[in-house]
């Protein structure tokens, strides 16, 4: 048992992370936005109705919605989940773009009202306010809390091996096993670098944005 | 024929009367103040006139089209709506621009949103475009402002910030603009270059209706100056009589309030 094979073993586990963490992005921010949609709806039975499931995802266990989205199909309605990785992923999906959704709120809310009534003033349409003249803004307001997210994601996917997905730290509890605890401490390593990446990535996307208040 | 006509208009939030039944009509090429004391519900009579609120009765006509009619139970189509949006201009206290685009952006983001509408769009896209840009630098040189084209709302001091959301409104061609406190937000040694412009546009016979605080300035560049109190015109009549001659009591008050 080489270092250098611990070491890609442990990558391996890693491309399990990586991929969760991408399927959860690519899905989970349109649909943060949809619900974010649902929450500010007029139309009351549709705000509280979606207010109660973000309040039900955001107040329970990530774990726990990950056991209920692989056994229940099975235990319920007799399909069982085949994969582990397409459960884990619309587990993920669920419960990032609930905090997304709030995230989406408060930065749309934040927008001060004259934007709104300028566009309209202007003749701008409601559409043509929200993506030409409030979207913008809204983007460069979550960034610092989107990153947070997304730091909070890459370490979150760890949990789901509690379904069996062989990420980095199942990966690393198999060398456990057999008497080998530091790998355990090495993932760290990996952890550390994935964040390092995405901390220099946000701060460039908010350099990016800097050049207007 | 009057280019503005309010009629009996009021305006209820909850329970609190705001406006308690406006008459009045602007001709075309007139300027007009509204003065009076704060709560006096100024803003609410231009946001109802600028379609910002709905007012609960009486009507508001632009340029021979009804805006508003209480009576009338004919329901307007977006099309329609969006012209009578456009016969009225507002510049906000806080001038309101769109911190994520530069001055000639902010200019012509409208403009060009607007011209999407036209037949020839699809065919003549570039030249329309371009013509858009054209008139809209000409018009922000006319503020002056040229050397600004590229900067961001942010980069720019109040004063000039207000010149931009002047510009950026003028620029639909408007048959009225109106101005809530074009400068209460500024700081008094920037107010002179906004009303210089004010001034101007009056010059060019641009028709405008300004609520201001600046009792010299409103006798100077008004035809007429109606004064509000209370959700009512209590008062109103050429710029200099009432001014000089004010007949209410409350006006008298007001005036001397202020330092009149
Ligand atoms: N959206 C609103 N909801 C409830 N009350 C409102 C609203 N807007 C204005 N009012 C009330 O209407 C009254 C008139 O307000 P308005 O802003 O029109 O006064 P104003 O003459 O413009 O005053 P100022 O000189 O301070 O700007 C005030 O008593 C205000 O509290
Ligand atoms: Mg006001």
């Amino acid at each position: 048992m080489t270092f250098q094979q611990i070491t890609l073993d442990l990558l391996e586990g890693l491309g399990q992370n990586l991929q969760l963490f991408l399927l959860t992005l690519v899905f989970a921010l349109p649909l943060g936005l949809i619900i974010t949609f649902g929450s500010m709806s007029k139309f009351a039975p549709l705000k509280y109705l979606t207010k109660t499931f973000v309040w039900i995802i955001r107040g329970s266990p990530l774990m726990l919605q990950l056991f209920v989205v692989f056994y229940v199909p099975g235990l319920v309605f007799g399909i069982p989940m085949k994969s582990r990785m397409l459960a884990a992923t619309i587990a993920f999906v669920i419960n990032y773009a609930c905090y997304f959704s709030e995230i989406y709120r408060g930065g749309i809310e934040s927008i001060p009202n004259g934007q709104y009534e300028a566009g309209q003033v202007l003749g701008l349409t409601k559409t043509q306010t929200f993506f030409r003249v409030v979207l913008m803004q809204v983007v460069k307001r979550i960034i610092a809390p989107m990153g947070n997210e997304f730091l909070t994601l890459v370490k979150d996917t760890s949990l789901a091996r509690v379904i069996a997905v062989s990420e980095i730290i199942m990966a690393a509890e198999r060398f456990t096993a057999r008497g080998l605890i530091w790998p355990l401490f090495y993932t760290a390593v990996y952890f550390l670098a994935f964040c390092g990446i995405l901390t220099l990535l946000f701060g460039w996307i908010e350099k990016k944005f800097s050049y207007y208040r | 024929m009057a280019i503005l006509e309010v009629k009996n208009l009021h305006k209820n939030f909850g329970k609190t009367q705001v406006l308690k039944g406006i008459d009045f009509e602007l001709e075309k090429g007139q300027v007009m103040s509204i003065i009076g004391s704060s709560g006096s519900g100024k803003t609410t009579l231009l946001r109802c006139v600028a379609q910002l609120e709905t007012a609960d009765s009486g009507s508001i006509k632009v340029d021979g089209s009804t805006i508003f009619d209480s009576n009338s139970s004919q329901k307007l189509t977006a099309d329609e709506k969006m012209k009578n949006q456009l016969k009225t201009g507002l510049v906000f206290q806080s001038f309101n621009l769109f911190p994520q685009y530069n001055v000639l952006e902010n200019v012509t983001l409208a403009m060009k949103l607007q011209a999407k509408r036209r037949a020839d769009y699809k065919e003549n896209k570039k030249e329309i475009l371009a013509e858009i840009d054209l008139k809209a630098k000409a018009l922000i040189a006319k503020m002056g402002l040229s050397d600004k084209l590229g900067n961001y709302p942010c980069e720019l001091s109040g004063g000039q910030q207000q010149r931009v959301s002047i510009v950026r409104a003028m620029a639909l061609e408007p048959s009225i603009l109106f101005f809530d406190e074009p400068t209460s937000a500024l700081d008094p040694e920037l107010t002179g270059e906004v009303l210089k412009v004010i001034r101007e546009l009056a010059e060019e016979n641009m028709t405008m209706v300004i609520v201001t605080h600046e009792m010299d300035f409103a006798r100077e560049v008004s035809d007429n100056i109606i004064f509000m109190d209370n959700g009512v015109i209590a008062e109103s009549g050429s710029a200099d009589d009432l001014i000089n001659n004010p007949q209410t009591d409350r006006l008298k008050a007001f005036l001397s309030k202020i330092g009149k």
